[in-house]
């Protein structure tokens, strides 16, 4: 195993351009729960990014909320505007494992580990947030609900780092996070919805139910129609063509359904029914 | 587990500086090693435990510049330049309300569950927002003493508050 230990973007995009099968390492709560027994992991080089200071701090913009690619689960926790403006931040990332992992974990890294039970990427793509790339090359940003393509594949490139997540502020008329998980804390999820309601649509996006996280398109669409919708049940056929989820060590396919089901029509209830608009 | 056996073509040693309880220290690592492994087998200093390895259980919880993280899952070359704490660190005054509690039992993990309730004493405000509970999740008691525990944390929570105001 060898590691680069880089102490500015700089040096690090450079160092990334000459050896692209070099891992980012940010906080490494992924990385390293596998470290160092697995076999293909010990010729493995590792880039730190441990030291890249630009990198840390989020920002508050007129228009925009920009978190770093080191901004941690707990920098957003401890930040109060983010818990007025952005409430489902905070809530998910108060459900990443638990403190010691929240002090380190990333968004960025969240997004790159790109597991379909994340937490933090259902809320960051209700948000309609865009993923910021560099690489020597230059810059790219890519709307995060279009940056997986398959199951652990996704828009970045090898000599790409993750440098800034974009979020855009707008007024929010409803925003839901639900994680069901084995238990409250320290427990990955069998299914994860974020709801957001702005004037830029409905966003539904489900966690754990696909080989991505993802947008629910016909979810939606119910949502901007108006339709009445009177049991969890009646969900069913729009929740089909959105999400595939499968028999897992956690969960099964029929139960992620069920919940996912019934956890929509429980927090839009009076939607469904037209007792309230959006 | 030894780390240096896993490794086949590892890259020469780094040379690392950080401090320690606040002191300085210099040690040649492997690039594989963890810090919790560092700690333990080359600094001696065995009061901070390895559970699970995999970032669950926090036995293994360190302060890394003032927050509680799982030593188990930092490679020993991040903490370069920067503050670790470990539970040799802390006042014996520590353990003083998890005896009056009986909130421990076989002892496993009680390292890291007080290094997590000892730094909810120096960040008290978080309890505006967290439950005790909440704060402590990321330590898990194997013989599930965990009424024990919390009651501990309060007590001691309360004890301080009360020291505060006779104090003033």
């Amino acid at each position: 195993m060898n590691v680069l230990l880089p102490a500015s973007l700089p040096e690090a995009l450079d160092m990334l351009a000459r050896d692209s099968a070099a891992v980012p390492m940010a906080g490494g709560t992924d990385l390293l729960v596998h470290w160092p027994v697995r076999v293909e992991a010990h010729d493995r080089t590792y880039l730190d990014l441990s030291r890249l200071e630009e990198l840390k701090p989020l920002t508050w913009k007129p228009d925009e909320l920009v978190l770093g690619g080191l901004t941690t689960y707990w920098d957003v926790i401890r930040d109060n505007r983010a818990g007025r403006e952005f409430p489902l931040l905070v809530q998910a990332a108060r459900q990443v494992g638990a403190i010691q992992i929240q002090a380190r974990g990333t968004w960025a890294g969240n997004i790159v580990n790109a597991s379909p039970a994340a937490d933090g990427v259902p809320v960051l793509m209700a948000y309609d947030a865009t993923v910021v790339l560099e690489s020597r090359r230059g810059r790219e940003e890519v709307p995060l609900d279009r940056f997986y393509s398959g199951y652990k594949e996704m828009q970045r490139r090898a000599d790409q780092l993750v440098v800034a997540i974009r979020i855009p502020r707008r007024t929010l008329s409803l925003q839901v996070f639900e994680k069901v998980g084995s238990r409250r804390a320290q427990a990955i999820a069998k299914v994860g919805l974020a709801v957001a309601h702005s004037a830029a649509g409905w966003r539904v996006v489900a966690a754990s139910v696909a080989p991505t996280i993802r947008r629910c398109p016909a979810l939606e669409r119910l949502l901007e129609s108006g339709a009445r919708v009177w049991s969890s049940e009646d969900l069913y056929p729009a929740i089909a063509q959105d999400v595939a989820p499968i028999d897992d060590i956690r969960s099964s396919a029929r139960y992620r359904t069920r919940v996912m089901a019934r956890v929509l029509y429980h927090d839009l209830r009076d939607f469904w029914r037209g007792e309230r608009r959006a | 587990m030894s780390v240096h056996s896993a490794i086949r073509n590892p890259q020469s040693a780094i040379s690392v500086t950080f401090t320690l309880n606040a002191s300085p220290v210099t040690v040649e690592i492997d690039p594989a090693d963890r810090l919790l492994d560092t700690l333990r087998y080359r600094l001696g200093l065995t009061g901070t435990k390895e559970g699970c390895g995999e970032g669950e259980c926090g036995a293994c919880t360190v302060y890394l510049d003032g927050l509680p993280v799982n030593s188990c899952l930092i490679p020993t070359y991040q903490v370069r330049d920067r503050s670790v704490e470990t539970i040799e660190s802390l006042d014996p005054g520590a353990l003083e309300a998890f005896e009056r509690c009986g909130a421990t039992q076989c002892g496993a993990c009680t390292p890291g569950v007080v290094m997590t309730a000892w730094w909810l004493h120096g960040h008290a405000d978080l309890l505006r927002t967290h439950t005790i509970r909440e704060v402590m999740a990321g330590n898990l008691c194997r013989c599930t003493g965990y009424d024990g525990i919390v009651d501990a944390v309060a007590d001691s929570l309360a004890e301080k508050a009360g020291k505060g105001k006779e104090e003033t």
